[in-house]
């Protein structure tokens, strides 16, 4: 029986050729990026803004306009009234009270909206976030991400050497960058699930770049003299196989997710797909020509681990 | 690699028979759980609000009252232990958060430290230090004293009212007759509650959003409300107060306090006799009836207040003593006002105002939809990967399908043994691992094709590929487990299951996708000798 093979066997794809196309692209995708979020920023949900969402499933498909002009009543500010997956589902919005009480006006808001839609619709979701508990959410979130991508930093420095640990730091910053951007372009809700599918993609494309690297600290030390850019692109090419059928079974898990998973998990999943993507073109084409910039000190023989075992020992000394 | 000690395959077995059954209880429907026996594993997972339905809220503790409270009492003992020992001072009061006081003469300032030193007490010392420490930081320049709170000092006294308050908070959700309502503290002064099943948290807020400080005062009779309103001057040991009711009238009542709340034994909901209005009858404890007996005997004729969270609920008038410890209280309620009332006067008063911070409620429709969507894309995810894999590695590929399948099993166990909580991204995070875990064995495999590419027989080609994707593997992993670590310190509710899951199947990834398939392959090499391996 023939096997299914997505990529030949032996291929040899000049990817460090291309390096400079890559890495433009990227420069470019990272400017766009940076222009996005301060011009047209990210549509922050509830988490992170404060706010009150409330979810209904109405008997037969729902008759926005009227929802909408129900709510209007109320003078609740910027009030966004959309539809969610079903015809009957809709999904209401709305932004937290200002001022000195905000606690309790969002909650007054709930019982506002509760009286005007009556009991015929079913609550399907109510969620209010109060100012004071969104802050510590946005600071949360942030930390979370820095504080991974410090950790992941620190791992690789010692597993490997820094130049290993900058250049797969440099596309985390890259694929966490292309993300927001496509979030900030598509407006999609960003909120503490879409933290989630940042830090996942985090470790994901860690993952990636870690077989990468592996791969070539082990050809540095099988190939003492050949060059280095020919040395990562063996190295990439040797993984390109297991690379592209590792993202294979998570994009067809994530599809399933995306197509089955329902509509709350939506963002999420596009998200993380997305970051598949990404988090494989960057350890391909970021990782590895952060790498050439810096250079490797390729006198360390054993390199990695066994290289810091020297080091303690020398110390010891 | 290939070769395995005794003791390994036993362990291999039982961790992997361990999972299978540590699994079954999810498999059997809740009404025939009880069947079970004891001595087989009878726990299913526990699912989160989100998949449930339920009510989950965070409260907060207004702790700056608590510490303003402490200093006007603070206030109050200087003045008297300055009185007692007669040094005179002036301009007493709280000024930036601390207790000031000025000693008219520079040589008593010394006096008067020692004097307040005695109302210091101690209390016990922080997380980083056992030491006691004192509660007043008392510092004298010239002649002046400030008294302000130690840190410590401030922290006991949040963390006993967030210990009283959860005792509270429990009393009255217990009143709803909700079951496992989970109730704990949450970092330094707020308190998280969830309730399964709730899915209008309407009574629970109106229940929770009242401190409920009761106490029944005489009504002034100096002069009406109106009139202090109208010539804005209170006298001297007295208060305005409003009703509760609409529209709002103002009361003049005493500051002085005939009975307080916490004399309360029980509170029920009734109705009155005479015209069938739904009224709140209580009763005194003994020392509560004596002091009720006593005023209201002197008083006949008088109005007096129930003061509800400084709201005059209703005003009644003594038309005889009340010497039996029992009253009604009537007020314009609703039956279910009455009820209400009831509960917060049985449950007792918080020590401080809490507000609802942060609100998730999901209806049974939406978790009962979730749980579908969930299942749904976990089979056919799963199918899709264990079909790619069949056609991209064969037998190989059905080994690594059976790793899987083990995978999933050891995830649900180990999620029903810690009895962690499974959330929607949660059951996303079981969906991921299943296309994740099997990067181990495609790492694996690759690696033997790519050994037996460059001309290696079966059994070195394949010891070399476990040993080399290992180190691979393992960085691979560990990476993963990073995020999902700090994902768990930083995440709260649904995306904590997030965390939970991808952690938990990291974990049991390694030991499936590496060493149960390598056992598998092993005993294959051992039982067939191959001569050439098609990967």
């Amino acid at each position: 029986m023939r096997h299914l093979k997505l990529i030949p066997d032996d291929t040899k794809i000049p990817f460090s050729r291309w390096r400079f196309v890559a890495v433009g692209f990227s420069l470019v995708v990272m400017i766009a990026a940076v222009v996005l979020l301060f011009t047209r920023g990210l549509n922050f949900g509830i988490d992170f803004e404060g706010g009150i969402l409330v979810e209904i499933s109405t008997e037969g498909p729902a008759d926005i306009g009227q929802i909408r002009s129900d709510l209007g009543g109320l003078g609740l500010g910027e009030v966004q009234i959309q539809q969610f997956g079903q015809p009957d589902d809709v999904l209401i919005r709305v932004q937290s009270p200002k001022g000195e009480d905000a606690d309790k006006a969002s909650q007054a808001v709930v019982s506002q909206i509760k009286s005007v839609l009556g009991d015929s619709v079913e609550y399907r979701r109510v969620e209010v976030v109060g100012p004071q508990v969104s802050g510590e959410l946005v600071q949360d979130g942030v930390l979370a991400i820095v504080v991974s991508v410090a950790l992941m930093l620190i791992y690789i420095w010692f597993r490997f050497e820094w130049q290993f640990s900058l250049g797969s730091v440099v596309a985390l910053v890259h694929d966490v960058m292309a993300t927001l951007a496509l979030f900030s372009l598509l407006g999609m809700e960003f909120n503490l699930q879409s933290i989630a599918a940042l830090l996942t993609i985090v470790g994901y494309s860690m993952n990636d770049t870690v077989i990468v690297f592996d791969r070539v600290r082990e050809n540095l030390r099988k190939y003492k003299k050949m060059d280095l850019a020919e040395l990562v692109d063996l190295s990439v090419n040797q993984t390109l196989s297991r690379t592209v059928m590792t993202s294979g079974t998570t994009l067809l898990a994530l599809l399933a997710l995306f197509i089955f998973g329902g509509e709350v998990i939506r963002g999420f999943t596009f998200a993380m797909i997305f970051g598949i993507f990404i988090g494989t073109y960057s350890s391909i084409f970021i990782a590895g020509p952060v790498l050439l910039a810096v250079g490797v000190t390729r006198d360390t023989t054993t390199g990695g681990l066994g290289g810091v075992a020297k080091e303690k020992a020398s110390g010891k000394a | 690699m290939l070769h395995f000690d005794r003791w390994k395959i036993v362990l291999i077995y039982v961790l992997c028979i361990a999972g299978l059954v540590y699994t079954a209880p999810n498999f059997i429907p809740k009404s025939q759980l009880n069947d079970v026996p004891d001595w087989l594993p009878n726990q299913q997972i526990n699912l989160g609000l989100d998949l449930r339905g339920g009510s989950y809220l965070l409260l907060g503790l207004e702790t700056d009252a608590l510490v303003r409270e402490r200093l006007q009492d603070l206030v109050n003992e200087v003045r008297s232990e300055l009185r007692d020992e007669s040094i005179p001072y002036t301009g007493l009061g709280i000024h930036n958060g601390q207790v000031v006081v000025n000693i008219t003469n520079a040589a008593d300032a010394e006096r008067a430290r020692e004097a307040i030193d005695g109302l210091s007490s101690v209390v016990a010392g922080n997380q980083f230090s056992a030491l006691p420490e004192r509660d007043l930081l008392i510092d004298v320049e010239g002649q002046t004293v400030s008294i302000g709170l130690s840190e410590a000092a401030k922290r006991a006294r949040v963390q006993s009212a967030v210990q009283q308050s959860i005792e509270i908070v429990r009393r009255r959700i217990d009143e709803l007759g909700t079951t496992e309502p989970v109730i704990q503290q949450q970092g330094v002064d707020r308190i998280l509650v969830q309730v399964p099943g709730l899915d209008d948290p309407r009574q629970l807020k109106a229940l929770l959003g009242k401190t409920a400080k009761m106490n029944f005062r005489l009504v002034s009779n100096a002069m009406s409300g109106q009139q202090a309103l109208a010539t804005r001057t209170v006298p001297a040991g007295t208060e305005l107060l409003y009703t509760a009711d609409e529209p709002k009238a103002p009361v003049l009542v005493e500051r002085r306090i005939m009975v307080g709340g916490d004399r309360l034994t029980d509170a029920q909901p009734g109705f009155d006799q005479q015209n069938g209005q739904p009224v709140v009858n209580f009763k005194f404890d003994s020392t509560g009836a004596r002091q009720f007996g006593e005023v209201t005997r002197d008083n006949v004729g008088r109005p007096f207040a129930i003061v509800l969270d400084n709201e005059v609920i209703s005003a009644p008038v003594i038309r005889e003593p009340i010497m039996g410890g029992q009253g009604q209280i009537s007020g314009n309620f609703t039956v279910q006002e009455a009820n209400n009332l009831a509960i917060l006067l049985r449950s007792g008063a918080l020590p401080v105002a809490i507000t609802v911070l942060e609100e998730r409620t999901v209806g049974p429709g939406l978790g009962a939809d979730s749980i579908r969507a969930g299942e749904v894309a976990a089979i056919i995810g799963s199918i899709a990967v264990v079909a790619f894999m069949i056609a991209s590695y064969g037998f190989f590929g059905v080994l690594a399908n059976i790793a899987l399948i083990l995978n999933i099993a050891m995830i649900f166990a180990v999620l029903s043994v810690l009895q962690a909580t499974l959330t929607l991204p949660g059951i996303a995070g079981i969906v991921l691992t299943i296309g994740m875990a099997v990067d181990a064995n495609v790492l694996i495999y690759e690696r033997i094709r790519e050994e037996v590419a460059a001309g290696k027989g079966p059994i070195p080609a394949i010891e070399a590929g476990y040993n080399r994707a290992l180190s691979s593997i393992l960085d691979a992993n560990i990476t993963t487990l990073i995020s999902a670590a700090i994902l768990f310190q930083m995440g709260s509710g649904p995306v904590r299951g997030f965390a939970v899951t991808l952690a938990i199947g990291i974990v049991t990834s390694v030991f499936t996708a590496f060493t149960v398939n390598r056992y598998m392959v092993s005993v294959w090499l051992r039982r067939r000798r191959p001569k050439t391996i098609t990967l």
